[in-house]
Parts: C-alpha cells; sequence; structure tokens
C-alpha cells in the first residue's frame, strides 16, 4: 500500500509530535464532529464505513456504539490497549509512533457516545508507554483539545490512563473492565454487555486501539473511502503482526483481503534458512492452526475467508512455523502459556488447561501412548464451548486442530509412536 | 402482587413460573433437578461452575416479521443453540423447550464434573463433608467412576489454612465455586474472604484481621459444596451419618434462629450423648437457613462438666452446701416457702421457657406472693398490643415500605435481624436508624437520627408530632423528625425495632409506647409485617411479659424489700450486680434453680439443677411474637430437672395445682388461661408448610447442608390490636433530663461478650470481647487519658479500673463499656473518671 493509513509515522516520521500531528490535518476530524455532527451522526458514518473491531472479534464498531441505552449517564469509554496475544504488536507501535491519531480517535468516539471520561487500559508491561501516553494526553490538555467546553461547544473530555497488573484475561472486555475497578481480573457473565452496563455499571464502549485509530480517517474522509479499501464485509486496512520463522517479521499495513502468500512472501520475505512453509497461526495463539496448504496460502485474509477455511482472523497476528517445528510441541507451548494465563474462573478452562499441561508434559518426557493423545482430543473436545468466556474455548480449539491437523507430529512424541 | 408468568417444557413437563425465574429454579419446582456447584438459591447467580448445563431450544423468530415461525401443524419451530448453556443464568423465556436429561446434556455435565474431580482429592473417607457433600453424591450420581485423570498428575495444596479462629480451608478440596465469598460480600456485607491468584492456583484468603472477621462466617461451611471449609468446631469430631438430629431453638437472643442440634454417643466424651454441632434449621421467616457464630459455635455451656448434677441444701446459713435427693430438696423448699407466709418473690431470666414461667408465675400466685423478671428493659405490653402480626416475614419487606431501629445494635444484639432489615433496605425499603452512636447498621439507612442518649422516646413524639399535629409535641418536632415521620407515614408497611441502648426502664417503657403510638396513629398495626418488635436481651423475654411476668420498675432491690423468700429461676442478679448479693442473703430463704453454681446460688439455701434446653421440651417466644418449640437433644444427668417441673412438683406438694406431666400440658394451662395463646398447642406449633428455596435431601447440592424443617415453623401470635377494636394508644411524656451529666457510662451490647453461655464455648475464645471503656476523643483529651491508658472509674460509690479505647464513634459526654465483661452494670449511670499516671 503506497499510503499508510493507521502507521502513518511511516510517512510521517515525527507524526508522534503534536505540532506535526496538527500541521497534517490532526484534530481536524475532532472539530469537525463536535462542531458540525450529532453524536448519532457518527455512529452513522462508522456504521457505513463498515470498521469491524480490530482486537479479535471483528464486530461492527458502530452498531456497538448504537447500543448504548437511551439516556443513561454517565458514560465511558475504554480504549483496549491490553495488547497481549502472542504475537501481537501492532497496538504498540500505533500508540509509541503515532499517538495522537489514535487518542484523536478515542475523542471521537467519546463524542460519539457522550462519554466525559475515557479511559486507555494499558497491558501491566507497557508502563513506559502509559507514562508516554499520559504525557500526550498532557499536550492535548494545554493545547484544549480535551478538557472543558471544547471548539466552543458544549463537549467536555478528558482522558485518564489505567495501568494493568499482567494478565492475558484483562484484554476479555469484561474482566478488563473488573480490573479498572480495581477488583480481580475475571470475565464477567454477558449479558448484560458493557455497552448497557460496563464500567461501574454505566454504559461503557470498549473497543481497541486499532479501531480506534481508524476513526479519524473515516471522519475525515468518509464511509465510501474507507469501504473502498478491503473486501466487501471485512472494510478498511488492517495491521498484520507477522512474526515466527519468517524473513522480515513486523507489522504490516495491508487491506483485508490481502491473502497469507503476500504477506508472507512478498512482505515478510519468505522462510528463512531455506526452509519451507510448514504452518500458519493466523491470530496468534488464539486461533486454530492453519497448514499451510496453496488453498490456505491463497486465501484472503479477512473475517469471513478465514472462518470458512476453519480459523478465525483474530486480531490478526501472523505466526509462520516452518517444516523445522513439530506442531505437538508448539501446541505444548500454547497449552502452557494458556494454563497460566487461565483466571480460574469457570471450571473447562481451569482445570481442563492443567490437564492438557499435564499430559503435554507426559508426551514430552516420553511417558504418554497415542492413548494419551486420545485423551488429550478427548479432554480439549470437553472445554470446547463449556467456558465462561473465550479464552478456554480458544485454548481447546487449538489443541482440537492442532491434533486433528497434524496428528502425525502427535504420535512422532508417544512412545508408542510410529 | 400479581406477577407475569411464563411458561416452558422442561423435559417434556409445562412449568409456568413468574418472570425472571431462573430455567434452575423452574426445573426444581417442577420435581426436576440440575446439578449444580457454584449456583445457590440465595446468592446471584455467576455461571461460574458450568455444572448445570442444559439444552435450551427457542421458538424461531422471523426477522423481518418479528413473528414466531410456525410449522405446518401451526407448532412453533424450536431451534437449539450450538452451545450448552447455563440454567443458573438464563431466565426463563415463553414457549422455551429445555432439555436436562437429553444425551448431549447429560454428556456435557459428565464432562465438567469429570474436569472438577481431577483437582479434587480423593479423601473422602476423611473429609467432614462426606456423606453430605454435594460433590460426593453427584459424582456417585452421574460421574464415570474411574478418572481418566492420572493421580500422580495432582496438584497438591495445602489442607490446614486457617482463615480465621472459627473456619479452616482445604485448599485441595477447594472447588473454587465462590459460594464462601459471594456469601460474605452479597448476604452479609462482610468482605473479608477474596480470591488471590489465578487458574489452579485461584485460592480463598482472608483480607480482616482478625482471619475472617464476620459473624456469619459458619455459614460459608454449609454452602461449601465441598469439604473446602470447615468449622474449629465440628472438624474431624464426627461423621454426619453418625449423628442425631434434633430440632431446637437458639436460646442466644430474641431472634429465636430455628436450629438442629447434631448429637452422638462417644467415646471421648465418656459414653455420653454430646452436641457436635449446630446447624441452621430453615424457617424462611426467622433466619431463613442462616444462623450467626454464637448461635453455631456457643451451645458448649450445656455439656459442661461444671453443670448442677444434685439438688443442694444448707442447712445453716453460710453453711456449707450438702447434696441430698429430690424428695428431701422438695420437702425443704416447701418448708421455706411455707414460713414466709406469702412474702415471697419469684425472680426469672429471660431464658426461661413459657412453660417455667407460666409455672413459677402460677407457684407465687397460689402463695400470695408475686414473679418479676430479673431485666431492665420495659415495654412487653406494647409489644403484646401492637406487635407484627401473623404472616409477617422481613423478607417481604422491600420498596415502599419503612424499618425503623431505635436505640439498638442490631448487629451486635441480634445479627440475623440486622442481616434481614439490611437486605429489606437493599430491597428499596426506607430504614430509619436512630441511636446516640453510629452502629453498623448505619451503612445501610436513608435516614440516620442521631439524640443524646436517653431522649429516644422525645425523638419519637418528635416524628409523632407531624402525624397528629398535637400542640404539646411541638417541643420535640425538629426538621429531622419531619422529615423522617413523613417516610413513616408514607410506607406501605412499617416495623420499628425498639432496643434499650442507654434507657432505663422508665425510659424504654416511654420509648416502646411511644414507637407503639406512632405505629398506631400513622395505621401501621394490626396487620402483617406492621408493628413492633423488642430487641430482647434474651431469648425469651417476650414469652416472660405474656406470661405476666415483668421487671419490677423499681428493679429487684426495690422488689426484694420486705420479700422472706426468694426463689430464682434461670437467673444470677448477685452475679450480674453485686450489690444485690446482700440483699438477697437477708431473705430468711433463697431458693435458686439453675445449670451453674452461680453468685446467686452460693448466697442460695437451696440449689436445685436445672436441664438446659437441650434436654427437655419448651417453647420460646421471640421478639417478633412467634412461639417456637425447641425439643429434647441430649438425656439429661438424671439429677437434673426441667424448671417447669421443679416448680409444678412445688406446687403439687404445697397444694396449690396438681403436678403437670409435661412441658405440653403446662402449655395447654397456658393456652386455656392466656387469650393470646389460645391457639398455641404443641401439634400447632409443630405444623410446617412448604418453604422456597428448598434445601436438604438428596439433592443438598442446591441449598447446602441447612437442615429443612420437619419440625414445625412455630406459630405467630396475633397482636392484641387486631383482636380487640378498643384499644387507643397513647404518648407518654418522657422525663424531662434534668442535666447533662458530664459522664454518662452506658452498657452496651456486644455479640461475644463473657456471659455464662459464651464464655464456656470451646472455639469462640480468641473472639470474645475484652473489656474497654470507650472514649470519644475530645472528652479524652479534655480527661488527659491516652490510648490504651488506664482510668478509675467511679460511680454509685464503687471504683473500677479500666483500660480506656479512644473511639470517635463514641458520643460526646458519654464513655460506652460492653455488657457483660466484668463490668456491673444494668443501666447508664453518672460516671466520674480520672486517668491513672504511668
Amino acid at each position: 500500500m503506497a499510503e499508510h493509513i493507521l502507521l502513518r509515522h511511516r510517512d510521517i516520521p515525527d507524526i508522534h509530535e503534536l505540532d506535526v500531528y496538527l500541521s497534517n490535518g490532526g484534530f481536524d476530524a475532532l472539530k469537525l464532529v463536535v462542531q458540525k455532527k450529532t453524536p448519532q451522526d457518527v455512529i452513522d458514518i462508522v456504521r457505513e464505513s463498515g470498521l469491524r473491531g480490530r482486537g479479535g472479534a471483528g464486530f461492527p464498531a458502530g452498531v456497538k456504539w448504537g447500543f448504548l441505552p437511551q439516556g443513561v449517564f454517565p458514560r465511558y469509554v475504554v480504549a483496549n490497549a491490553d495488547e497481549s496475544e502472542p504475537g501481537t504488536f501492532k497496538d504498540r507501535e500505533i500508540m509509541e509512533r503515532n499517538p495522537f491519531q489514535f487518542l484523536e480517535g478515542v475523542a471521537i468516539c467519546s463524542y460519539a457516545a457522550q462519554a466525559k471520561l475515557a479511559y486507555i487500559y494499558c497491558r501491566g508491561e507497557f508502563w513506559d508507554l502509559a507514562h508516554e501516553l499520559e504525557s500526550h494526553i498532557a499536550e492535548l490538555r494545554k493545547e484544549k483539545l480535551l478538557g472543558r467546553k471544547l471548539f466552543g461547544k458544549d463537549f467536555s473530555l478528558d482522558i485518564r490512563v489505567h495501568l494493568g497488573a499482567g494478565a492475558y484475561i484483562c484484554g476479555e472486555e469484561t474482566a478488563l473492565l473488573e480490573s479498572m475497578e480495581g477488583k480481580l481480573g475475571q470475565p464477567r457473565l454477558r449479558p448484560p454487555f458493557p455497552a448497557a452496563e460496563g464500567l461501574y455499571g454505566q454504559p461503557t464502549v470498549v473497543n481497541n486501539v486499532e479501531t480506534l485509530t481508524n476513526v479519524p480517517p473515516i471522519i475525515n474522509r468518509g464511509a465510501n473511502w474507507y469501504n473502498s479499501i478491503g473486501t466487501k464485509e471485512s472494510t478498511g486496512p488492517k495491521v498484520f503482526s507477522l512474526s515466527g520463522n519468517v524473513e522480515r517479521p513486523g507489522n504490516y499495513e495491508l487491506p483485508l483481503g490481502t491473502t497469507f502468500r503476500k504477506l508472507i512472501f512478498e512482505h515478510g520475505g519468505g522462510i528463512p534458512n531455506g526452509r519451507s512453509i510448514k504452518a500458519i497461526l493466523p491470530a496468534g495463539a488464539s486461533a486454530p492452526i492453519l497448514p499451510a496448504t496453496k488453498k490456505v496460502l491463497d486465501t484472503g485474509m479477512d473475517y469471513e475467508s478465514l472462518r470458512k477455511i476453519g480459523s478465525d482472523l483474530g486480531s490478526g497476528s501472523v505466526i509462520v512455523v516452518d517444516d523445522s517445528v513439530n506442531i505437538a510441541w508448539l501446541a505444548q507451548k500454547i497449552t502452557s502459556f494458556f494454563k497460566h494465563e487461565s483466571c480460574g474462573k469457570c471450571t473447562p478452562c481451569r482445570e481442563g488447561t492443567y490437564w492438557m499441561s499435564r499430559i503435554f508434559e507426559n508426551l514430552e518426557n516420553g511417558k504418554a501412548t497415542s492413548e494419551d493423545i486420545d485423551l488429550l482430543d478427548s479432554v480439549a473436545q470437553s472445554i470446547v464451548g463449556k467456558c465462561l468466556c473465550a479464552l478456554g474455548d480458544f485454548a481447546a480449539a487449538q489443541v482440537v486442530s492442532d491434533i486433528a491437523r497434524f496428528r502425525s507430529d502427535f504420535d512422532a512424541r508417544a512412545k508408542d509412536g510410529k | 402482587m400479581s406477577q407475569a408468568l411464563v411458561s416452558l417444557t422442561i423435559d417434556g413437563v409445562e412449568v409456568t413460573v413468574p418472570v425472571g425465574t431462573k430455567i434452575v429454579d423452574a426445573a426444581k419446582q417442577a420435581g426436576i433437578e440440575i446439578p449444580v456447584f457454584c449456583y445457590h438459591p440465595k446468592l446471584e447467580s455467576v455461571g461460574m461452575c458450568r455444572q448445570c448445563l442444559v439444552e435450551i431450544g427457542r421458538p424461531k423468530i422471523d426477522r423481518s416479521t418479528r413473528k414466531i415461525v410456525r410449522d405446518k401443524n401451526g407448532d412453533p419451530v424450536i431451534e437449539f443453540g450450538p452451545k450448552l448453556e447455563t440454567s443458573c443464568t438464563t431466565p426463563v423465556g415463553e414457549g422455551w423447550v429445555v432439555l436436562v436429561n437429553s444425551e448431549r446434556a447429560i454428556e456435557g455435565r459428565r464432562q465438567v464434573i469429570e474436569l472438577i474431580l481431577t483437582s479434587h482429592p480423593l479423601d473422602c473417607p476423611i473429609c467432614d463433608k462426606g456423606g453430605e457433600c454435594p460433590l460426593q453424591n453427584m459424582t456417585m450420581a452421574h460421574g464415570p467412576g474411574k478418572s481418566r485423570f492420572l493421580y500422580e498428575d495432582k496438584m497438591h495444596l495445602a489442607k490446614h489454612v486457617p482463615l480465621g479462629d472459627l473456619i479452616f480451608l482445604d485448599r485441595e478440596r477447594c472447588i473454587q465455586c465462590a459460594r464462601c465469598i459471594r456469601f460474605q460480600t452479597e448476604i452479609v456485607d462482610d468482605p473479608v474472604i477474596a480470591f488471590s491468584e489465578r487458574g489452579r492456583k485461584l485460592e480463598i484468603v482472608t483480607l480482616s484481621e482478625p482471619g475472617f472477621a464476620s459473624y456469619f462466617s459458619g455459614n460459608t461451611t454449609d454452602i461449601c459444596p465441598v469439604g473446602a471449609l470447615t468449622t474449629a468446631d465440628f472438624r474431624f469430631g464426627a461423621r454426619p451419618w453418625e449423628l442425631n438430629a434434633t430440632a431446637s431453638i437458639c436460646p442466644h437472643c430474641a431472634v429465636g434462629c430455628n436450629t438442629m442440634l447434631n448429637t452422638r454417643r462417644e467415646a471421648r466424651s465418656q459414653g455420653r450423648v454430646v452436641i457436635k454441632r449446630v446447624m441452621p434449621r430453615q424457617n424462611e421467616a426467622v433466619n431463613e437457613i442462616w444462623l450467626c457464630d454464637k448461635g453455631r459455635f456457643a451451645h458448649h455451656f450445656a455439656s459442661s462438666e461444671e453443670r448442677l448434677a444434685r439438688p443442694v441444701i444448707k442447712l445453716k446459713r453460710r453453711g456449707r452446701l450438702t447434696a441430698t435427693t429430690w424428695e428431701n430438696a422438695v420437702k425443704f423448699v416447701v418448708e421455706g416457702l411455707q414460713a414466709a407466709h406469702g412474702a415471697v418473690l419469684g425472680i426469672a431470666g429471660g431464658r426461661a421457657s413459657n412453660e417455667d414461667l407460666y409455672a413459677l408465675h402460677r407457684l407465687m400466685d397460689g402463695l400470695g406472693g408475686r414473679a418479676v423478671l430479673h431485666d431492665q428493659m420495659a415495654g412487653g405490653e406494647f409489644v403484646q398490643q401492637a406487635g407484627v402480626g401473623p404472616g409477617t416475614n422481613l423478607a417481604d419487606l422491600g420498596s415502599g415500605d419503612c424499618i425503623l431501629v431505635v436505640a439498638s445494635d442490631l448487629h451486635e444484639e441480634a445479627p440475623i435481624w440486622w442481616l434481614r432489615v439490611k437486605q429489606a433496605a437493599e430491597r428499596g425499603a426506607k430504614l430509619i436508624v436512630a441511636n446516640a452512636r453510629p452502629t453498623r447498621l448505619d451503612a445501610h439507612a436513608t435516614h440516620i437520627l442521631r439524640y443524646d442518649y436517653g431522649v429516644a422516646a422525645h425523638m419519637i413524639l418528635g416524628m409523632l408530632h407531624e402525624i397528629n399535629h398535637q400542640k404539646e409535641l411541638d417541643q420535640y418536632a425538629s426538621a429531622e423528625t419531619k422529615k423522617v415521620a413523613k417516610v413513616v407515614s408514607k410506607a406501605n408497611n412499617v416495623v420499628v425495632f425498639y432496643g434499650s441502648e442507654g434507657l432505663d426502664y422508665a425510659a424504654s417503657h416511654d420509648l416502646a409506647q411511644n414507637c407503639a403510638t406512632l405505629l398506631a396513629a400513622s395505621g401501621h398495626v394490626g396487620r402483617a409485617n406492621n408493628g413492633l418488635v423488642a430487641v430482647w436481651t434474651h431469648s425469651n423475654t417476650q414469652g416472660a411479659w405474656d406470661m405476666g411476668v415483668h421487671p419490677e420498675p423499681g428493679g429487684l432491690a426495690a422488689a426484694l424489700k420486705g420479700q422472706k423468700a426468694a426463689y430464682v429461676v434461670a437467673a444470677d442478679p448477685a452475679g450480674d450486680e453485686p450489690l444485690l448479693t446482700s440483699l438477697l442473703e437477708q431473705v430468711d430463704f433463697l431458693i435458686v434453680q439453675g445449670l451453674f453454681l452461680t453468685e446467686t446460688a452460693l448466697a442460695a439455701d437451696v440449689v436445685l439443677p436445672a436441664q438446659s434446653f437441650v434436654e427437655r421440651d419448651g417453647t420460646y417466644t421471640n421478639g417478633m411474637r412467634r412461639v417456637q418449640r425447641f425439643f429434647p437433644a441430649i438425656a439429661p444427668n438424671e439429677g437434673m430437672r426441667a424448671d417447669w417441673e421443679i416448680l409444678s412438683a412445688v406446687a403439687a406438694a404445697m397444694g396449690i395445682d396438681s403436678a403437670r406431666p409435661s412441658a405440653a400440658a403446662v402449655m395447654q394451662d397456658i393456652a386455656a388461661k392466656n387469650r393470646d395463646y389460645s391457639e398455641v398447642n404443641y401439634p400447632a406449633l409443630s405444623r410446617n408448610a412448604s418453604q422456597w428455596p428448598h434445601v436438604g435431601g438428596k439433592d443438598i447440592y442446591f441449598g447446602g447442608t441447612a437442615h429443612p424443617n420437619h419440625q414445625g415453623l412455630g406459630v405467630q401470635l396475633t397482636p392484641r390490636v387486631e383482636r380487640q377494636k378498643d384499644i387507643s394508644f397513647d404518648w407518654a411524656a418522657p422525663r424531662k433530663i434534668a442535666h447533662k451529666p458530664r459522664y454518662l457510662m452506658v452498657p452496651i451490647t456486644k455479640l461475644y461478650d463473657r456471659g455464662t453461655t459464651v464464655v464456656q464455648s470451646q472455639v469462640l475464645g480468641p473472639r470474645l470481647e475484652i473489656l474497654r471503656l470507650y472514649v470519644n476523643p475530645e472528652d479524652a483529651e479534655r480527661l488527659g487519658m491516652i490510648d490504651e491508658g488506664e482510668v478509675e472509674v467511679q460511680w454509685d460509690g464503687r471504683k473500677q479500673r479500666l483500660r480506656s479505647v479512644i473511639d470517635e464513634h463514641v458520643p460526646s459526654g458519654a464513655v460506652l463499656v460492653p455488657r457483660s465483661l466484668g463490668v456491673p452494670l444494668a443501666t447508664a449511670v453518672d460516671v466520674k473518671i480520672r486517668p491513672i499516671a504511668l
């Protein structure tokens, strides 16, 4: 893509400085909506743009904002900056290098939601970034881009940064809200959804950093421009975090629907050390593994196409696996991660991830037979569809797909293995 | 109140339930069991354990027309979701089809229980919960029988973690259902335990100092669906199937919680039958399925080694007590009473049963004497007239209703009432809390009224002024009384709880009278959920009033004047007030009936060993005038007799009355003589009705180990105002408070005092209150007192040295001292305070 819409610093290196951002049209979109548009206008534009949540679920952002119940105040906006999916590092680059576009997106969303206070929930490890964001917010206050009665209108807004304590589960929006309220980070039962009862029981919009960063250009250039990018149902640009066995790992901003082949071989430079590609984890740990067949490599990276081939786009963190890797080893790493991050609230995830880990350890230590692989599969299947939130399902679906698609890698580690 | 209803089918059974009912409850009502762990009918649903998974089919809705799609027969097309759903979190929907016992649902639940068992130890043979364990029952019913999980892969965790002095946690057994945490947070507002860590490391920790500081902690062991939480009292004490269960009533306060005494004959108690634990027995109108920790853990006094076992007499004054036979003892008593020629006073305590009090009253009547209650609080007659009516249940109070609590610290005096009043406030009832100092209930109050100690009755008159506009009441009115009076007069239902903190007999009489007048004037008497409740200090004080045994307005000292004989039943006046000892000794003949060799018993001519409430039957009348029956759980030592039985034998020997054969027969006498009790008899007291939620039985996983009530819900008496239309209420002009004393020492009630029944608890010891004098910071500064310093307090010619604590909650001009900790103080007195130099 010639022009970067989200990773704009790649075109304008100093855009993290407020005067540079302002001289490049920064905060025009906020000024426009506050002065000329109603909150409902903004929601309509975002809905028409087709913008979908970039945190993983892909839920249409405009629809989500439209769920706020009438007449219930105060309302809150929370930017989910708990970027913790393995292999995902896009939000961090946006916040470090193009922070004002993100903050402007937060402000526009707050205007649409009629919230006077927005929070940025940063994962615990982002403490240095959190401090940077705080100083950016201070600059905005100084320039009267945040504060009371913005642009001479009756809209006031402040943004605050909240640091988590280092838990993967707090990227789940309701666990995030619990954590923000000072409680143990465990997901809430849904419904009610945050739009109805979110932070402190009030209507709350929770959106991912990248989602919000899309908003200023949508306002500036219009919904039609935006949905001309990408596919019919998955519109706009997406930052793909490419990692694993690939020549040039990194973030790549490409239209949704770009094929794996293009991302991995054209932009990423292919597989190093003369190895060949074996599999792809299209969404970090949280979506079923895909064998790197020709069909898969030629599949477009958008929500619909990936579901069709039995996986998910998630947050767009593509981990490339070459033929030196045993998938059982990979599955063990991932299971161990989920076991470590399971919040413990619901039984299948708490007990199931622990059980699966123990079977993997036995497999690793040469103590397991192929019957134990069947058991592992059965345990994983018994978790799927029974958990309180998505974490347990992700953990189990990963193992189920790993075994279904790469059974021979597991058998190779069994003591009676062929 | 009519509620919208929803009809659905559960496993083919048509069920119609109110809107909002959870599927799990709807199924339960239809007799279909859905196993649960984290769900409890008294708690908010969280859907954590995933044990209650079912298949839910919903009528298919056409997206464009928003109408139900019908098949060719006109029946709605039912669509089942891709996933099993938690029936504990899903409210019912019209026309839904729920499958509990489909192959898919059964398989789903089997998988969940298999997962739960992977982390659970196989120590049922040594687990206290074994035999009454939801997880054990569920495993037997639905479990796989053999685990696919390798035993050596089990995670091993600490097994004896004291969360406090009373409750222990076994981390291996915990299945992280959070019932205990949610009970402490949602139900009792003591969020002192919580989860720490995450995943398989998730564990219950206590956040308070001392650990698990809550008066309700024992309830968590009932609702714990495994043996993770056990009590210091019962753990490793017995197996549930060895226990006999006897229905009883808690003797510790005026709430009258229904209990079950679990007993066992055992070698370690020298072959005696002993109480192993006290469990709640469901009575949704009294204690629901809860008990406070005093009720649960202060039972050991009944099995004390110190109990009197044989009658003893003293042949010469100040001589030695000599054991004798009952025959001799009764003869001795008869002679002593005859010699008094009618100058005889009966003195009873509020722990005596109705039958005992009636028998005492009758004996004294026959002798030409009278019986008085050893108590300082008045107003029982107003409770008889304007008490809450039959059908009253605090659980029915909520939005649109009002509760007034005056001169009482309910959290310390009657914890279960505190809990239920707080819950009514949470349901939207207006709660007015009036006291001279802040109490725990203030946190839930919609209106807080402060007054100076002594003028509670005056403040009620201020409220009354707003209702009857009498000129004479002008002087008592204030902006605040005006505001709360409006709340009272507008409310649909009003219940008033009055206590006696800082009030003597006369002042509490005025308070009760004015509260009754306020209720009557605002139209809140004579029907269910309206009326006056006395926060008595003992379990059967109301019963004493009903049996005609009242406190003497001038106190016991006045009542004892000119008496030649005194007969003390279930009271220790000399122990409570040492100054009474010499007065009691001056009586020619002193008879004491009781459990222990008390100070009063030491002064007696004859001491008769009485049976405790666990060894006999009888009835108590609680503060809401519910008459409830307790049953004998333990065979008494043959040397002990029931109080009524002794009194009846004496009356018979003196030709006053024929001996009564049983407590039930005494109750028949009461019913014949006392109009209020005309409907009361033992069969009526034993009647019960079906209650929600269902507890006990095979499916204890649903409600925990609280016992179902098969032994009777008791009878709530009809207040006289409902029967006698000519009863009118008028206010009493309270005494003028002449001067504000420099320092008023006020006795306050603490739940864990050092009274005879509490101090013998084998587990509450570390939690008992310590004697301290609580002083306001400004007063302390004026007096030159320091925190934890020593002071000398003087009153009525006495002196006592006390350790002081500076506490900002103490009103200025008052100093507080907890009762029954060593300062003999029945009611507030003026004191002089002098700090002792270090």
